[in-house]
């Protein structure tokens, strides 16, 4: 996973509430093998208009806009599905911060699992960067994950809160399997105490029977 | 010493945990894990490049459910993205042990429909997939919730995961359910009030006579849209209609050790005294059967209700969001909900495709025809075994009789990723759980409906209060 520490980026505003994630990647693109290639479709339905020219309406097509790797959002982001393939169009498409007031549960987790800094922050600060970002062009933010803060180019300088567990895994870009496997004697002992096996009473239709 | 008194939600946890550390997320543990064709291969490949093997297989189960054809089931082959789906499943259950119900097994099903209906989701069990409506199995007094596939991942390599406790939350819902209206209105009429933000970090309990008077297959319902309103797991405490409902299926324990099960599974309630993060409180006497007129399943009313103007909601965010969804729903303010017409109609999903549902929309339909208006009509059973037993009783011809689709199971147009996807334009009534933009299909409007509202609504070519049909809802 790529580390993340510090970052400066310009910064992409997207004024909904409520964005799901179904919105985020589109059904028709659940089917592939891999975990690349998603950045490509993010935002699928709204970022294209037949034939996939750019919907220019998109805050994602402005000229402006080009290269952004912060985005803006509104409230309950990444609602709806658990599909991870969100996370990955967003990391794919190269935003490496998502700041909003608040974020869905699962989507929240799967950032964290691809390296990309989902950053909370009260209303009254997203409405303030909302408008600067908004109103200067080429609006840039400098994020400092180790001190966790949040500047820009006009003196605005805003403390963020992370957990610290979640803030360390970041910045060394670790592997959180590695992590839990490294506890193996635990996971052991728990499966002695506690684990009943599921026993089979009647005949199902599977196509492999269970390894031992 | 003495224990303060927990809620359900704690007493699931603390079972779990396998280690905690200060400042750490929990490692708890996984009781059962399902895997579906959608969210599994990267996480299968992700172990295999790590050279990683799948910890326990055996409490591993995995479906082919998203994109599996409803219509003939040879139809795989024709799309290519979705075979090499189903090959890398089978071949990943093959290489690792794990059991698998392919498309063709007898079993075969939505996978939050067969783990109940097998008998694999128990109380006081951790439940986990890597698809949001796990909540489902969260009827049977467990912890069950989504998750993406990176923790698919880990749980195959650890059969654990690293989580925070979630805060226990209360829904409580007084009084006698009315007759005609489902446990699809009761968690329509919740998400309504609560919103769908409502339950972020929260683990929902629903409680009260409404929902003990509740089915398993209602309750299932009921969990199955926790995450519509922002919690990834809800839960109902177990008592003697779960244990009914569990009692003989073939993952079931048998005799004695049944009788001991039972004995340890009504350790699962909440202690008198335990508090709740949040509560909320409805009257279940006085919901109607819901519509949702929106782009998210808290945009609802009930079917005797309006359209409502963006002019009613304070908040600016809320308002833009009505506009929007209102030009995507093709809706005007102050539209009754029985003018709306209906071009499709989708009885299925794992929100409601068990044969209750079934038995139920098909006591509306019987003997009656769809509105020539509608363009299809769809009866999608949630499981195989769901469908034999549904053809036993007949209802299969019930259904095809008034003019519906009886499919083989499937996702199927919940979700629109095999070939049953809404059209642009096309308005459905669905008794799916999703209602999101272009969720059946791209430019797809959805109302989200209890099946018999979608059956009776079949019938008329536009929402009607089912209640005024004149069937015998009892
Ligand atoms: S039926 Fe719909 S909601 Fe349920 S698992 Fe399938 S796609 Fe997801």
């Amino acid at each position: 996973m790529q580390p993340f520490t510090t970052h400066s980026g310009l910064v992409v505003p997207l004024d909904r509430v409520n964005v799901d994630t179904d919105q985020m990647v589109p059904k028709q693109f659940l089917k592939f093998l891999t975990r690349e290639g998603y950045g490509r479709v993010l935002f699928y339905d709204w970022r294209y208009l037949p034939g996939e020219r750019p919907n220019p309406d998109f805050v994602l097509n402005q000229p402006r806009y080009q290269g952004a790797s912060i985005m803006l959002t509104r409230r309950n982001f990444g609602c709806g599905s658990s599909r991870e393939h969100a996370a990955w169009g967003v990391a794919d498409y190269g935003l490496r911060a998502i700041i909003g007031p608040s974020f869905a549960d699962i989507f929240f987790k799967n950032c964290a699992s691809n390296g990309i800094l989902a950053i909370v922050l009260p209303d009254e600060q997203v409405d303030d960067l909302f408008r600067r970002a908004e109103s200067t062009p080429g609006y840039k933010l400098h994020i400092d994950l180790p001190n966790q803060t949040l500047r820009d180019d006009q003196g605005l300088e805003l403390k963020f809160e992370i957990d610290e567990f979640r803030k360390q895994m970041l910045i060394k870009g670790l592997d959180e399997i590695g992590l839990t496997l490294e506890n193996e004697v635990e996971i052991s002992a728990y499966e002695k105490s506690h684990q009943p096996e599921p026993e089979q009473h009647a005949p199902v239709d599977f196509s492999f029977p269970a390894a031992s | 010493m003495t224990m303060a008194p927990r809620t359900l939600y704690d007493k699931i946890w603390d079972f779990h945990v396998v280690t905690e550390e200060p400042g750490r997320p929990s490692l708890i543990y996984i009781d059962r894990h399902y895997i579906h064709e959608g969210t599994s291969p990267q996480a299968f490949s992700g172990l295999k490049a790590a050279g990683r093997r799948v910890r326990r297989p055996d409490l591993t189960f995995a479906v082919m459910d998203h994109s599996v054809p409803t219509k003939n089931r040879e139809l795989a082959t024709i799309d290519p993205d979705a075979k090499g789906q189903f090959d890398a499943l089978a071949r990943n259950c093959r290489e690792t042990g794990v059991r698998l119900f392919d498309m063709f097994s007898q079993n075969q099903g939505i996978v939050h429909v067969i783990g109940p209906e097998l008998g694999l989701s128990q109380p006081g069990m951790t439940i986990v997939c890597g698809d949001s409506h796990t909540s489902t199995n969260g009827a049977f007094g467990s912890l069950a919730f989504g998750i993406g596939t990176s923790a698919v991942e880990h749980v195959l390599a650890t059969q654990c995961l690293r989580e925070y406790r979630s805060l226990p939350m209360r829904v409580q819902v007084n009084g006698r359910r009315p007759v005609g209206v489902t446990a699809k209105d009761v968690i329509l009429a919740i998400i309504g009030k609560i919103g769908i933000s409502a339950g972020v970090g929260h683990v929902i309990e629903y409680a009260g006579e409404t929902i003990r008077g509740l089915s398993m297959e209602g309750r299932m319902t009921l969990c199955n849209m926790s995450i519509e309103a922002g919690a990834r797991a809800g839960m109902v405490a177990p008592d003697e209609t779960t244990f009914g409902y569990i009692e003989g299926r073939p993952f079931a324990p048998r005799g004695k050790d049944f009788q001991a099960a039972v004995e340890r599974w009504k350790n699962f309630a909440t202690d008198p005294g335990a508090v709740y993060d949040k509560v909320y409180e409805l009257d279940g006497t006085k919901i109607v059967p819901q519509v949702t007129w929106g782009t998210n399943p808290g945009m609802v009313t009930g079917v005797t209700g309006r359209v409502p103007s963006p002019d009613s909601f304070a908040d600016p965010g809320e308002r833009k969001a009505v506009e929007r969804a209102l030009a995507y729903m093709d809706l005007k303010p102050g539209t009754a909900i029985a003018d709306i017409p209906v071009d499709y109609v989708f009885i299925g999903s794992c929100t409601n495709s068990r044969l209750e549902d079934l038995r139920a929309a098909s006591k509306v339909v019987a003997g009656k025809h769809v509105a020539s208006s509608v363009k299809l009509a769809l009866a999608v059973p949630g499981s195989r075994t769901v469908k034999a037993q549904a053809e036993k009783e007949g209802l299969d011809k019930i259904f095809t009789d008034a003019g519906f689709e009886w499919r083989d199971s499937g996702c199927s147009m919940c979700i629109g990723m095999n070939e049953d996807v809404l059209p642009a334009g096309m308005r459905c009534a669905s008794t799916s759980n999703r209602n999101f933009e272009g969720r059946q299909g791209k430019g797809g409007r959805t109302h989200l409906v209890s099946p018999i509202t979608a059956a009776a609504s079949a019938i008329a070519g536009h929402f009607v209060d089912v209640r005024e049909t004149g069937v015998d809802l009892e």
